[in-house]
C-alpha cells in the first residue's frame, strides 16, 4: 500500500518546525513504527537526515513512543500505542499527518521527540511510598481485598507516555498524576502519605506548566492503557482533603 | 589470571547469613563521602541505585532512555518466583535453589543460586510494602501461579504486566532518592567507556545523547546493570535500544565475558512476517498451560497451509502431530523453554512449518475452549448445551485468563486466535551469559560490579521462567548493598576521584576517536543493514542449533562484516548533536565484536547444555548431551583484537546436588 506522509521536522526547540512530504510503500502487516523505519531507511539511502522518533519495547508497555497521528496521540485505534498500531487500519493512498506531542510542558527535542522529564519530576514530588529497603513486614501480613488490588492495578497500568497531556486542550497532566495518587492511595501501604502526596504532586504539576483540568475527558479517550477519569475524581477528593487539612 | 569466586566457607544454607554478619561495613559518615556510579535503571539498576542512596552513599545513576521507567524490565509479562510456600505445596528455599540449578543444566554456581533463593522471599515483602499491586485471592492474600519446569506454584504476578509493576516500584523508590538528592539522575546519557585508575574502576565516559557532548564522571566504584545482549541476533524480544555497549566496553578494559554462548530462545513468540521487521513479540509462557502445540503430520498439508489453500481447521484430528505431547509425555506442552524451542525447530526443519516462511507451529486453544465450556455449562446447570453454547462459554474462560495476550496477538497478526490457532515460533529472549562476577558481584576488575542480566551468575545454561525479575531485584535490593561494602570499606581514605586525571582524559579521547572513526566513514550502507546481516549470521550459525563447521564459518563471516562496517557504513549527521543513528552505530559496532566471542565460546564448548545445543553432541533421540567430565566450568573470555580471545576457567563444584541428565519424558 502507498502511504503519503506529512511528517513534522524540527531541528530543535529553538528553531521553527515544518511539515515535510514523503511517500512510503508499506504493507498492511507492518506496525506504524515499522512503516516509519522504512521511511528512515529510504532517507538514509538518499543520504538525508532520518526522522527522529522515540520507541523502544514495541510491545505497548515502555511508553516511549509518542507521536500524534492525524491529530490523535498514538493514532486512531482505541487503547493502542503507536507501536501496536498496524497499517491495516489505514487504506492504500491515505495521507497521514505525523506530529510531535503538543503541550507546553513537553518541549520538542527534535522532530517527533519531546522532553517528558516533567512527568519524572511529578513522581519525584511524592509518587512513592516512603519505605527503605529491608524491614518490610511479610507480604501477607496485610490482606488486601481482591477488587481493591485490581483497582490499584488498573491505575498503576499507566505507562507514562504523556498522551493524556498531549490530548488535552489545556495540556493538563491530571490523568497521569491522579493515576499515581489513586494507585498508591487505594492500597493500605500508600494510604498513609496520601494527603501530602496529593498536595506535593499537584504543586509540581502546576510548576511544570501543565494546564488545569476542565473535564473534557479527551485524556481518557486517547489513553492507550484506558486509564479512567474516575482517578481524577479521586485526586480531586484527596486534594480537597489535603487543602482543608494541616500542612 | 586465577578466577576466584570468593564463595564464603561453611554450610551452603548458612553461607550468606554468616558472610553478611561478618563482612566489612562502611560507617554512615564515610558513606556520605563515597560516590558510586550505577549504569542502567532496570530492575537491577533502579533497585541498586535506590537502596544505595537510602544507605547514604552518593549515587550517580545513568540511563540512555528519557526516563528511568523505560528500561526493558518493564516488558516482562509472566511473574516473579519466590520461595514463600504460601500455597503449602512443599516449596522451600532448597527447592527453588534445586529447580534453578537443574533448570540451568548444572552450569551455575551453587552458592550464588542458594543466596538468590534465600532473598527471593524478602523481595516480595519489599515490593508489597512499596505498593506493587500483586494479584490477590478473594481472602486478600497473595495469589500464585505455576511456570514451566517446576512442580510447585511459586510465581507472584500482576496480570500479564509483572515486570512493569515491579519496575514502577523500583522507579518510585529511585525517584524518592532523586528527590532527597542522594541520587543524581542522568537521563539520555549512554556509557561509552569505563575508566580504570591504578587498577580500579573509578568512573565512566558518558555521551549526553541530547547534545552529543562527552562527559567524564568519576566515583569510587562503578556498578553496571545494563541488561542482556540478545539484540546481537537483530531479531529478538528485547527492546530496540537494548545493547551490550556498557558491558562490552568493560570487557575491552579487562573485564571477562562469561558463557556468552548461552542464549535463551523462547518458544512462544509471534513468527517473523516480513523483512521490514526489527523486533519480535513474546507471547507469555503461561499460554502453554492451556495451548496445545502441533503441526500437520503430512508435509503436503503443511505446504497447502503455507500456500493458503488450507487452514488449520481443515486438518483432521488424526492428521495432526502434537509433537510435545508425543515426545515428552510427562511434561507435555509444559517442557522447559530450551526443549520446547528445539522441538519446534525440528518440526519446521522437517518441512511441517505452517507460516508462508515455513517457520511457525500452531498453539491451539480449541481443546481448552471445549473443556472449559463443558465445565462452565455444567456449573451453570445448562442441560444438553449446544456446541455453539459450549464454545461461547469456553471462550469466555480463555478471555478471562489470557484476554490481553489474545488481543495483542490479534492486533499484530490480524487473526482471531479464538477461532484459528495461534502461530508461534521461537525467538531470542534472554542471555544467561554476561560479565563474570564473583560472589560479591564484582568483576575481575576491582571496583567494577555487574548486576542482573548483565552478569552471568545465577541461571547457568538455561533460565527458568519468572526468574529474571527475581535475580534483578535480588542483586539490586539485597545483595549489592551489602557486598559493595567489601570493596568500599577499603576506600574510606580515598579522596574524591578527580575526573580531570590523565586516565579520564585518555578514555575520553579514545571514545572521541572511535566516534569520529565511525561517523567519518560516510559509506553507502545503513547501520540497520549491517545489524540485520549480523543477526542472520548469528541466527544461522550460533542460534538454536550449532555445529563446529558452522561456528568456524560464522566467526569468519563476522570478521568480514566488521571490516565492511568500518569501510562502508553510513551514519548521517554529526557527533555533536542528538543523533539516534550514531547511537545505533556505536552499539552495532560492539555487537560485531561480541558475536565473534559468542561463536568462539560455542565452539569451545564441546557439549550440549541448556540454551547451547551442539548438533555433534546429542543423543540418538535428538536430546542434549552434557559432558560434566570436561565442561563443568564457567568459560570467561577476554577480548583480543587479533581474534586470539583468551579463555579463563572457573571450575564449578557441586557439593549439594547430584549432577543428573535432565529428562522431561
Amino acid at each position: 500500500m502507498k502511504i503519503n506522509l506529512k511528517v513534522w521536522r524540527q531541528k530543535n526547540n529553538n528553531t521553527k518546525g515544518h511539515f515535510e512530504n514523503h511517500t512510503v510503500e508499506a504493507t498492511e502487516h507492518m506496525s506504524f513504527l515499522e512503516m516509519m523505519d522504512v521511511l528512515n531507511e529510504q532517507l538514509i539511502q538518499e543520504k538525508k537526515d532520518p526522522v527522529a522518533f522515540e520507541h523502544d519495547c514495541r510491545e505497548g508497555i515502555c511508553g516511549a513512543c509518542s507521536m500524534v497521528i492525524n491529530g490523535r496521540p498514538h493514532g486512531p485505534q482505541q487503547g493502542t500505542t503507536t507501536c501496536q498500531l498496524h497499517m491495516r487500519k489505514f487504506n492504500d493512498g491515505d495521507t497521514i499527518a505525523v506530529e510531535p506531542y503538543r503541550a507546553k510542558a513537553f518541549p520538542v527535542v527534535k522532530d517527533l521527540v519531546v522532553d517528558r522529564s516533567a512527568f519524572d519530576r511529578i513522581i519525584q514530588a511524592g509518587g512513592y511510598v516512603s519505605v527503605n529497603t529491608g524491614g518490610a513486614p511479610d507480604g501477607n501480613a496485610i490482606p488486601i481485598e481482591k477488587d481493591t488490588a485490581l483497582e490499584a492495578f488498573d491505575a498503576a497500568a499507566c505507562i507514562g507516555c504523556g498522551a493524556c497531556a498531549a490530548a488535552c486542550p489545556n495540556g493538563s497532566a491530571m490523568l497521569f498524576t491522579s493515576a499515581k495518587v489513586a494507585h498508591l492511595g487505594k492500597l493500605p501501604q500508600g494510604e498513609v502519605e496520601e494527603t501530602s502526596r496529593a498536595r506535593k504532586m499537584v504543586a509540581q504539576m502546576d510548576k511544570e506548566g501543565f494546564g488545569f483540568c476542565s473535564n473534557i475527558r479527551a485524556c481518557e479517550v486517547e489513553c492507550p492503557k484506558e486509564i479512567s477519569v474516575n482517578n481524577i475524581a479521586y485526586l480531586n477528593r484527596a486534594f480537597l482533603t489535603a487543602s482543608i487539612g494541616k500542612e | 589470571m586465577q578466577l576466584e569466586s570468593k564463595v564464603p566457607k561453611g554450610e551452603l544454607a548458612e553461607k550468606w547469613t554468616d558472610y553478611r554478619s561478618t563482612m566489612n561495613l562502611v560507617a554512615p559518615n564515610n558513606k556520605r563521602r563515597i560516590e558510586i556510579i550505577v549504569v542502567g535503571t532496570g530492575l537491577a539498576g533502579a533497585s541498586a541505585a535506590a537502596t544505595l542512596g537510602e544507605l547514604g552513599y552518593n549515587v550517580k545513576c545513568f540511563s540512555f532512555h528519557d526516563s528511568p521507567r523505560r528500561a526493558h524490565s518493564i516488558a516482562a509479562q509472566g511473574g516473579i518466583n519466590a520461595a514463600k510456600n504460601y500455597q503449602n505445596d512443599g516449596d522451600s528455599v532448597y527447592r527453588l535453589f534445586y529447580d534453578t540449578i537443574k533448570g540451568g543444566d548444572y552450569r551455575s554456581r551453587e552458592a550464588n543460586v542458594h543466596r538468590l533463593a534465600e532473598v527471593s522471599r524478602d523481595i516480595i515483602d519489599q515490593c508489597v510494602a512499596q505498593g506493587v499491586p500483586f494479584a490477590r485471592e478473594y481472602g486478600g492474600l497473595l495469589a500464585n501461579r505455576s511456570f514451566g519446569g517446576v512442580q510447585v506454584s511459586r510465581t507472584f504476578y500482576a496480570k500479564g504486566q509483572t515486570g512493569q509493576q515491579l519496575l514502577i516500584g523500583a522507579y518510585q523508590a529511585l525517584s524518592r532518592q532523586i528527590a532527597t538528592g542522594n541520587v543524581t539522575m542522568y537521563n539520555r546519557h549512554e556509557m561509552l567507556d569505563v575508566v580504570i585508575k591504578d587498577g580500579k574502576a573509578r568512573g565512566i565516559i558518558a555521551r549526553n545523547l541530547r547534545t552529543g557532548e562527552l562527559e567524564r564522571h568519576a566515583a569510587h566504584c562503578v556498578v553496571l546493570a545494563s541488561g542482556g545482549y540478545g539484540n546481537v541476533f537483530y531479531l529478538s524480544t528485547n527492546a530496540m535500544g537494548s545493547n551490550v555497549t556498557a558491558a562490552w566496553k568493560a570487557v575491552k578494559r579487562g573485564a571477562l565475558m562469561a558463557n556468552p554462548c548461552y542464549t535463551q530462545i523462547h518458544p512462544t513468540c509471534i513468527p517473523v512476517s516480513g523483512d521490514y521487521q526489527s523486533k519480535l513479540t513474546l507471547m507469555s509462557e503461561s499460554l502453554r498451560n492451556d495451548g496445545r502445540v502441533w503441526v500437520p503430520n503430512k508435509i503436503e498439508d503443511a505446504v497447502a497451509i503455507r500456500e493458503g489453500r488450507k487452514t488449520a481447521l481443515d486438518i483432521a484430528e488424526g492428521d495432526r502431530d502434537y509433537y510435545l505431547e508425543r515426545r515428552y509425555p510427562a511434561f507435555g506442552n509444559l517442557v522447559p523453554r530450551d526443549v520446547a524451542s528445539r522441538a519446534a525447530k525440528v518440526a519446521c526443519d522437517e518441512g511441517k512449518g505452517v507460516a508462508p516462511t515455513g517457520l511457525a507451529v500452531y498453539l491451539d486453544f480449541s481443546s481448552a475452549i471445549q473443556r472449559y465450556g463443558k465445565a462452565e455449562a455444567k456449573s451453570k446447570g445448562i442441560a444438553n448445551p449446544s456446541d455453539a453454547e459450549i464454545t461461547k462459554l469456553g471462550e469466555a474462560v480463555i478471555e478471562q485468563k489470557y484476554g490481553n495476550l489474545f488481543e495483542m496477538y490479534e492486533k499484530i497478526t490480524g487473526e482471531n486466535p479464538y477461532k484459528l490457532p495461534m502461530k508461534i515460533y521461537p525467538a531470542v529472549h534472554y542471555t544467561m551469559g554476561g560479565l563474570w562476577v564473583d560472589y560479591n558481584l564484582e568483576t575481575n576488575v576491582p571496583g567494577l560490579f555487574a548486576l542482573g542480566e548483565c552478569n552471568f551468575s545465577d541461571h547457568g545454561a538455561n533460565r527458568l521462567g519468572a526468574s529474571a525479575l527475581m535475580q534483578g531485584l535480588a542483586d539490586g535490593y539485597f545483595v549489592i548493598p551489602y557486598t559493595i561494602g567489601q570493596f568500599l570499606s577499603g576506600e574510606i581514605r580515598t579522596p574524591t576521584i578527580d575526573p580531570d586525571a590523565p586516565e579520564f582524559i585518555k578514555a575520553e579521547n579514545d571514545t572521541k576517536a572511535l566516534i569520529d572513526k565511525i561517523i567519518k566513514v560516510k559509506g553507502n550502507q545503513s547501520v540497520e543493514s549491517f545489524h540485520r546481516r549480523l543477526g542472520h549470521i548469528m541466527w544461522d550459525y550460533c542460534g538454536m542449533a550449532r555445529n563446529a563447521e558452522g561456528l568456524e564459518k560464522g566467526k569468519k563471516m563476522i570478521r568480514e562484516l566488521r571490516e565492511e562496517f568500518y569501510r562502508d557504513v553510513f551514519v548521517p549527521g554529526d557527533a555533536d548533536e542528538f543523533n539516534p543513528e550514531l547511537e545505533k552505530a556505536i552499539r552495532v559496532a560492539d555487537f560485531l565484536e561480541l558475536g565473534e566471542v559468542m561463536m568462539a565460546d560455542a565452539l569451545n564448548r564441546n557439549e550440549s547444555c541448556g540454551g547451547h545445543f551442539r548438533e555433534e553432541y546429542s543423543t540418538p533421540e535428538g536430546e542434549a548431551q552434557r559432558n560434566d567430565e570436561d565442561y563443568a566450568y564457567v568459560a570467561a573470555w577476554s577480548w583480543d583484537e587479533s581474534g586470539d580471545h583468551k579463555l579463563y576457567k572457573e571450575e564449578l563444584k557441586f557439593d549439594n546436588v547430584e549432577l543428573k541428565t535432565r529428562s522431561y519424558k
